[in-house]
């Protein structure tokens, strides 16, 4: 009899699985994709391809994946990655993390990624809110839910993230959510295959924490959620993305769009003004 | 292996210090630096910047110190050899990194242009004030070497041994300068490229299939590799076994932790270097680094007239502490003299080492300017009496 292998598991490492990740929790889902992703990316060499991830549950994502993985400091990942691309442009890095990571502490790297389109993929699994330490509120958690560090309900105002990429310059900006699996795929492909900053959003149960305290139900509960809430308009006015406690999300393909990525434009300025005497990093020692 | 000739601007030259660093750092083979503007350091990445386009590196400026720390280590595991450049604000940002660094065994150098201190403290005067940081500043136990120059000369030669170090040992390398020395302009001497000796990263010979990222060689380090590369590595700043794997467990955090000091520690000998002037009949011994050594040069030779016995033991490496010589010293000596710009951080190792066989006398300095030299005289007339 011949065994079964998932087709993802090539990509897995998985002496390390059952992985850390609750029953429901949407990032295996995610992880899932990815892995579609690649499997169906047949020109991306993998040997060449890194993830990074900083801290938090979806800062697990790259332990379990058989590539290249850095798993950084929490906030960190973009900095990191943005090192690493500028230092062997022939690398194709993705930075796979969480909402509190990316865009609470990394806020800041996040920003100036996009501004500069250095070439990374940025996928960001928005859970709305801190999991790892036990469900505490964040920058993306809707107004008016609650979590451990705002027991009352939040009543601060949530980051509307495409929003937010696109205006720092991101050249692709996606949402979806843990139920668009397919949709996530090819939007994973497609940002993968395109040359700057890119950014996907994928919105994502965790049923253990933000669910339960908000009385959300479990995570099949969630799917039909998503299933009956969301609206896909790839051409929705970027300012109409916040996310609202338990309304619509607008889900789609928001920017596609060309620019110069950071690499490009550094050669085409230096080549400019050093002529040949300018030498790239990938001819040095 | 020898210097890239493309790198090494051989010749005599009139420059400060932190130019002299930059060109050292290239000369070393560092191709990628991060750096975020910073009183006194900011000369060492304007150099960089304009430096690097001809030489196959790369410099950015990020949008903080904390980011700055984090892309030479990522800059680094992509296979070149990485630098940041700060003073002290900048560096307690970085704190964070040189942690992941020693964690995650990521070889780098962190030059850090010493001002006075605590918080925005004193931007543009000096200060020896941030040793102890250097040596503890991240949280954990980690072995670190930390090196102290004292003139632009030596802001150039040290700068390739700090890489070399970062190289050999896989640790982050402090490259601890001040103020004085990183705008002190005198002769630098760049020799040619084939008389610098650069240590080549120490990349694993053995196929994917058989590597462990983190399984040491008889120095404790760990041959390492790149991403790119094929070994589908993992590395996390989580406690971790020799896969390179999360390990939560008390076990694998003492056979970790106890290396990551031990490579250090048993090492040692190899990795410090100090510079000793007539200490072998000494009745005092003035231990000093930096530009303090330059200052504490003028009160010896006054002493040595009037007939003291006065020796001079100068911190090349400040970390790992030279606890040996020390020890056999304070045997055979009525007093170390401990002059720096600090209230009290190294002589506190010189104390330690010293164990009460002679005395130990600090020569403390708030920082801002340097020490009067009339200071360190009479504490070297006091360890005589």
């Amino acid at each position: 009899m011949t065994a079964v292998v998932n087709p993802v598991e090539p990509l897995l490492r998985i002496e390390r699985i059952p992985h850390i990740w609750c029953p429901g929790c949407g990032i295996g889902t995610t992880v899932n994709c990815f892995a579609r992703a690649l499997s169906e990316s047949p020109d991306i060499d993998l040997d060449k391809l890194v993830v990074v991830s900083g801290i938090g549950c979806t800062g697990r994502v790259a332990g379990y994946l058989r590539l290249d993985s850095f798993h950084t400091t929490h906030g960190r990942p973009i900095p990191f990655a943005t090192g690493m691309k500028l230092a062997n442009p022939e690398l194709k890095v993705v930075v796979y993390s969480g909402d509190g990571d990316l865009i609470a502490i990394g806020g800041n790297h996040f920003i100036h990624a996009a501004r500069r389109n250095i070439e990374l993929t940025v996928i960001c699994v928005n859970n709305f809110n801190y999991a790892m330490t036990g469900g505490q509120v964040g920058p993306t958690t809707p107004a008016t839910a609650v979590g451990t560090t705002a027991p009352y309900g939040v009543y601060e105002r949530p980051f509307n993230l495409p929003y937010l990429a696109a205006s720092c310059g991101a050249v692709y900006v996606a949402r979806w959510t843990a139920y668009h699996v397919r949709q996530l795929a090819k939007s994973m492909k497609e940002a993968l295959h395109k040359r700057g900053f890119t950014f996907i959003e994928i919105v994502t149960p965790c049923p253990t924490l933000y669910e339960r305290r908000n009385r959300l139900g479990d995570g099949l509960t969630r799917m039909r959620f998503y299933k009956d809430n969301s609206v896909i308009d790839h051409d929705a006015d970027l300012r109409s993305l916040d996310l609202g406690f338990e309304g619509k999300i607008i889900c789609g393909r928001f920017v596609n769009i060309e620019r110069p990525s950071l690499i490009e434009a550094m050669d085409t300025r230096l080549a400019d003004k050093l002529g040949p005497k300018y030498r790239p990093i990938g001819e040095g020692t | 292996m020898k210097a890239d000739p493309r790198g090494v601007l051989t010749g005599a030259y009139y420059i400060d210090g932190n130019h002299a660093c930059c060109e050292g750092a290239i000369a070393a083979g560092c191709r990628f630096v991060a750096g975020y503007p910073i009183t006194p350091s900011t000369e060492i990445v304007e150099r960089i910047a304009a430096r690097f386009p001809a030489v196959g590196g790369v410099f950015i400026q990020m949008e903080d110190e904390i980011a700055s720390s984090i892309a030479i280590a990522g800059a680094a595991w992509a296979g070149k050899k990485a630098m940041t450049v700060s003073s002290g604000p900048g560096i307690s940002l970085m704190m964070e990194h040189v942690g992941f660094a020693a964690m995650t065994e990521t070889p780098c150098v962190f030059v850090n242009v010493q001002r006075g201190g605590p918080s925005t403290g004193l931007p543009t005067l000096p200060g020896q004030a941030d040793m102890m940081q250097a040596r503890w500043g991240s949280h954990g136990d980690y072995g670190i070497i930390a090196l102290s120059p004292t003139s632009p000369q030596e802001c150039f030669d040290l700068v390739i041994d700090a890489f070399n170090l970062a190289e050999r040992y896989r640790v982050p390398v402090f490259m601890m300068m001040d103020e004085c020395v990183g705008h002190m302009t005198e002769k630098v001497l760049i020799p040619p490229a084939n008389q610098i000796e650069v240590e080549a990263r120490r990349f694993t010979d053995l196929p994917p299939e058989q590597y462990s990222p983190y399984r040491p060689g008889d120095d404790l380090v760990p041959d390492i590799v790149k991403a790119g590369d094929g070994y589908r590595i993992h590395i996390t700043g989580l406690t971790h076994d020799e896969r390179g794997y999360p390990v939560i467990s008390a076990d694998c955090q003492d056979g970790l932790v106890r290396r990551l000091v031990g490579k250090i520690n048993r090492n040692a000998d190899r990795i410090i270097r100090v510079v000793e002037d007539d200490v072998e009949q000494a009745d005092v011994i003035v231990v000093s680094y930096g530009i303090t050594a330059r200052v504490a040069l003028r009160p010896i030779e006054l002493a040595r007239r009037d007939g003291i016995k006065v020796g001079h033991l100068r911190l090349v490496t400040v970390w790992p502490f030279p606890q040996q010589r020390i020890r056999e010293l304070a045997e055979r000596i009525k007093a170390f003299v401990v002059p720096e710009l600090n209230l009290g951080q190294v002589v506190l190792e010189v104390e330690r080492c010293a164990g009460g066989q002679c005395r130990t006398i600090p020569v403390d300095h708030a920082g801002g300017t340097v020490h009067d030299p009339d200071r360190i005289y009479r504490a070297i007339l006091e360890g005589v009496k």
